[in-house]
């Protein structure tokens, strides 16, 4: 599902009218109230302070955010990020090379291609993280494969560990790399890898000193689209990651529905926020090309 | 090995179903200035491309300064490709496209300084090595272009028609400029066009192709003055083809004889028999038109009737029509008095001698 | 040059085989005799038939799809009235209400389902389906927007101005003209927005009470008990009928622009 990026393909021939109020008004309106007022209240929540029943207690303070240092948290930060940074690496790695094959696919099947790499994607996300708990799990498909090939002596833990979570999340996030990065590599012009070829370059040159300085925007794009929904991930961490293997998501629903601290766990979930609309503004300026003269627009 | 910058030996490549080149054999001497001409789709390019080793022939052998180039990938030949698009790197400046080549061969930093400059220097844009590509106008990126193949010193450059979205006044400018160059390098160029006037300007050799195959090769001289088919005959170059038969051969002259005109007396070429049909080539430069009949010491005159006349700036130019029906491009260099010319419907004699006329091998 | 091409393809494949291999295992283990273990044992139904026989399971279906189609018809009337308003009129900070619109769309969903909840809570209104309805609706809105807005963006403006010129009102041009033209990017997008909200699990985990479990919840309370192929067999469902809405969505919008 690629939004076009020319805001006309027709010309158009006479200037837009002004908008009747009750159009968008609905829409506005819904999304006012059941998103961005429940936000809001997230943010305000996160400066007061947990009542003794698990309510609220309206004071203001900045109590939570400093909580949120405490190496306790800060532990699930920090593997949060790293778990975000290793899927949006492992997912460049991956997507790469899939990407560049389908963008040199001939033109008919670049089309199945994608849709091909797009289709599990719109599947339910928790049935298909169920399956890679029946494929990890001690007893297993990936162990009986193993073992019945004799590569293991005994099964490989890899459930209810980090690294479990890394290829849920590389599984669940691998589309995002791929299609800005197809993006990217169809609308790079041929010639120019053929030109680096004859100028003595080996594969790896080409492709570190013309294809990726090249595709950079591209590359960009899809790790943002990679890290940002990772950093937030819940499902991946509390199926593969078991109890032990918190990440952000799991803290956020730890702390409201377990310990019934609403402020503390707003104050997570803004910081949680903050990082995804630092991530957004940094795609968007990559998507706007800087104004350097280059191609702008990933899309 | 020898002489021989490249050697195409009964090469054959498929695009799919279609024969792109069809058992091709060619030989270009080290330092020539080579153009391969014809039309598009007649394999030219995709000749270019396996020399370059973007192709692999799929019957045939290719030897490029005597070394089998079988399984030798573009990066590891010696040759180097100036694109039709220029493909310069759109992120390096003028100096990263140049040197390319060279870090990519791992140079020293202080040789890679010199080449550069000096490659610069002979296409003239010293003073632009810090520019990006973007900011240079058709003509400038294209000298980048051939500054980046030639700074590697390979053992041929292969140019793929890189005057071609040039215009006119930039393209005659760079052919003079592209033929000095080769020159004074001295470096073998096979060289890809389907401007016939350019092959015959620039080259040593060309070499005239069409659907895969070579139809002849030699001398701009060769090609145009006795071209083999009336195909090359026609790509070279406007001409006038009669068809008729050898009425009768001396030594040096054949008399061809033709329905309905007189009888025509064609410079005798080699390996034809009396009694044979042939077609002979007049180029319209070669002809004369006069008013009266009175030969003045040309071996052939035709009467003819003015059917249409262009005024070109330089030359006249004349359809005629002849008693056989047949229609005559004559061209005529314009001296500037009028009363020189020839008006439409005018009846007119075309003149000229037998050894303008060349009889067809084929 | 071969060489990296057969590499490239493999690498390829691998990714694809990678992303399919789980749906490929739900759907072939499901029909595994077996209960436990990933050894084949036998071809067989019998999960399918106690999912049938499941009647909490049932019930969540219900649920799930009565949520789904309230929901899927307030984000389509809401989704395709912003589309038309964002792309055939013009207002001021339009681009501030683009951009409003779309941030549902990468915010994780852990935090609206959260943001909800607290919001719920604070304005009184138990958890229940309708909570969880009012939800999915918020979230499919840009879902539905996008993808009409895209659709309508590579219809022709002068086809409505014709009719006009024909003497229709601004309402009957779109009703006539824009409207059956854009029915099958609608329809596509409709079904689009169904399948995530029948698919969906964290927002409606925050904002679902008590007796009010859909099926995304209740597979999640079956999988907290451990493995099962029964759980096999459902998700295997569940994803084949994912992948048919969603073709039919992509079809429906491949008729819908080849008929423009």
């Amino acid at each position: 599902m690629t939004p076009s990026d020319s805001s006309t393909d027709m010309p158009r021939r006479a200037p837009l009218p002004r908008l009747p109020g009750w159009l968008l008004m609905p829409s506005l309106a819904w999304l006012g109230i059941f998103f961005f007022i429940p936000l809001l209240l997230v943010l305000v929540i996160s400066f007061a302070a947990r009542g003794t029943y698990g309510g609220v207690e309206w004071t203001f303070s900045l109590a939570n955010y400093a909580t949120l240092l405490d190496p306790l948290y800060l532990t699930i930060f920090v593997r949060s990020l790293a778990l975000a940074l290793g899927t949006t690496a492992f997912c460049l790695l991956l997507g790469f090379p899939l990407a560049y094959y389908i963008a040199r696919a001939p033109l008919r099947w670049q089309g199945i291609w994608l849709l091909l790499v797009m289709i599990p994607f719109w599947t339910n996300f928790l049935v298909r993280t169920y399956a890679w708990m029946f494929i990890l799990r001690t007893e297993g498909l990936m162990n009986t494969v193993l073992m019945n090939l004799g590569l293991v002596a005994s099964p490989v833990e890899i459930l209810y560990t980090d690294g479990a979570i890394l290829i849920g999340l590389v599984y669940g996030y691998l589309p995002f790399m791929v299609l800005p990065l197809y993006a990217a590599l169809a609308r790079l012009d041929y010639s120019l890898v053929e030109a680096a070829w004859d100028l003595y370059a080996s594969a790896w040159n080409v492709f570190w000193r013309v294809i990726l300085p090249l595709t950079k925007p591209g590359v960009i794009a899809g790790c943002i689209l990679v890290f940002i929904p990772s950093l937030g991930a819940f499902i991946t961490p509390d199926l593969l990651g078991g109890a032990r293997t918190m990440m952000l998501g799991n803290l956020i629903q730890h702390e409201y529905l377990v310990v019934r601290d609403w402020p503390f766990g707003s104050a997570i979930s803004f910081v949680l926020m903050a990082l995804v609309l630092l991530g957004m503004m940094v795609y968007l300026e990559v998507d706007r090309g800087r104004g350097d003269g280059r191609r702008p627009s990933v899309w | 090995m020898g002489l021989n910058s490249v050697e195409i030996r009964e090469v054959v490549k498929y695009h799919g179903t279609v024969l792109a080149v069809d058992h091709l054999s060619l030989e270009v001497r080290r330092g020539e200035f080579f153009s391969i001409l014809g039309p598009s789709g007649s394999g030219k390019t995709t000749t270019l491309r396996l020399l370059a080793g973007f192709e692999r022939p799929d019957q045939g052998e290719i030897l490029i300064e005597g070394r089998s180039m079988r399984e030798v990938p573009p990066n590891l030949r010696p040759v180097n490709l100036v694109f039709q698009s220029y493909a310069l790197f759109p992120h390096l400046t003028v100096f990263g496209n140049i040197a390319f080549g060279l870090e990519m061969r791992r140079i020293a930093r202080a040789e890679i300084q010199s080449r550069v400059h000096a490659a610069l220097g002979m296409v003239k844009l010293g003073s632009k090595h810090d520019r990006m590509p973007s900011q240079l106008s058709g003509g400038e990126q294209q000298r980048v272009a051939l500054a980046r193949a030639l700074v590697n010193r390979p053992a041929v450059v292969l140019l793929d028609e890189p005057l071609g979205a040039l215009d006119q006044q930039l393209r005659q400018e760079m052919q003079v400029e592209l033929k000095a160059i080769q020159e004074q390098v001295g470096i073998t160029f096979i060289y890809v066009t389907h401007h016939q006037e350019e092959a015959l300007t620039m080259s040593d050799r060309v070499a005239v192709m069409d659907h895969g195959r070579v139809l002849q090769i030699g001398s701009p001289q060769d090609i145009y003055e006795s071209p083999v088919s009336a195909f090359v005959a026609n790509f070279i170059g406007l001409s006038n083809l009669v068809e008729g038969r050898i009425a009768s051969m001396t030594d040096a002259r054949c008399t061809v004889s033709v329905p309905d005109l007189p009888t025509i007396l064609v410079r005798r070429p080699g390996g034809v028999v009396e009694g044979s049909q042939v077609t002979v080539v007049l180029r319209p430069e070669r002809l004369s038109l006069a008013r009266d009949v009175h030969r003045n010491g040309f071996d052939n005159t035709v009467p003819a009737r003015i059917d249409k006349t262009i005024y070109n700036g330089s030359e006249m130019h004349y359809l005629l029509r002849l008693s056989n029906s047949a229609l005559w491009k004559v061209r005529v260099p314009n001296s500037g008095a009028e009363q020189k010319r020839f008006l439409n419907g005018e009846a007119v004699f075309v003149r000229w001698n037998a050894d303008e006329g060349v009889i067809l091998s084929e | 040059m071969r060489g990296r091409r057969v590499w490239l393809l493999s690498v390829s494949l691998a990714d694809l085989l990678f992303l399919y291999l789980p749906i490929g295992v739900l759907i072939l283990f499901s029909f595994n005799a077996s209960r436990l273990s990933a050894t084949w044992q036998g071809f067989t139904f019998q999960w399918y038939r106690a999912l049938a026989a499941d009647e909490a399971l049932m019930a969540s279906l219900q649920n799930s799809l009565l949520v789904a189609s309230v929901s899927t018809m307030i984000a389509t009337v809401l989704g395709m009235s912003a589309a038309v308003s964002l792309e055939r009129f013009q207002f001021r900070r339009q681009q501030v209400v683009e951009g409003a619109m779309l941030l549902p769309l990468v915010m994780p969903e852990v935090m609206m389902g959260v943001a909800l909840m607290l919001f719920f809570v604070t304005i009184k209104l138990p958890l229940s389906l309708v909570t969880v309805t009012l939800g999915h609706a918020a979230f499919n809105l840009p879902v539905v927007m996008v993808m009409v807005r895209a659709r309508l963006r590579k219809l022709d403006p002068g086809l409505e101005e014709a009719a006009r010129d024909l003497g229709a009102t601004p309402w009957q041009a779109f009703q006539r003209v824009t409207l059956p033209l854009l029915m099958p990017a609608m329809i596509g997008a409709a079904l689009m927005a169904f399948t995530i909200s029948f698919d969906d699990f964290i927002v409606t985990f925050f904002t679902a009470g008590p007796g009010s479990t859909t099926l995304p919840l209740r597979v999640y309370s079956m999988v907290r008990s451990g493995v099962s192929p029964v759980i096999n067999a459902l998700s295997a469902m569940l994803v084949v009928m994912s992948m048919a809405l969603i073709g039919l969505s992509l079809l429906l919008q491949r008729t819908g622009s080849m008929k423009n």
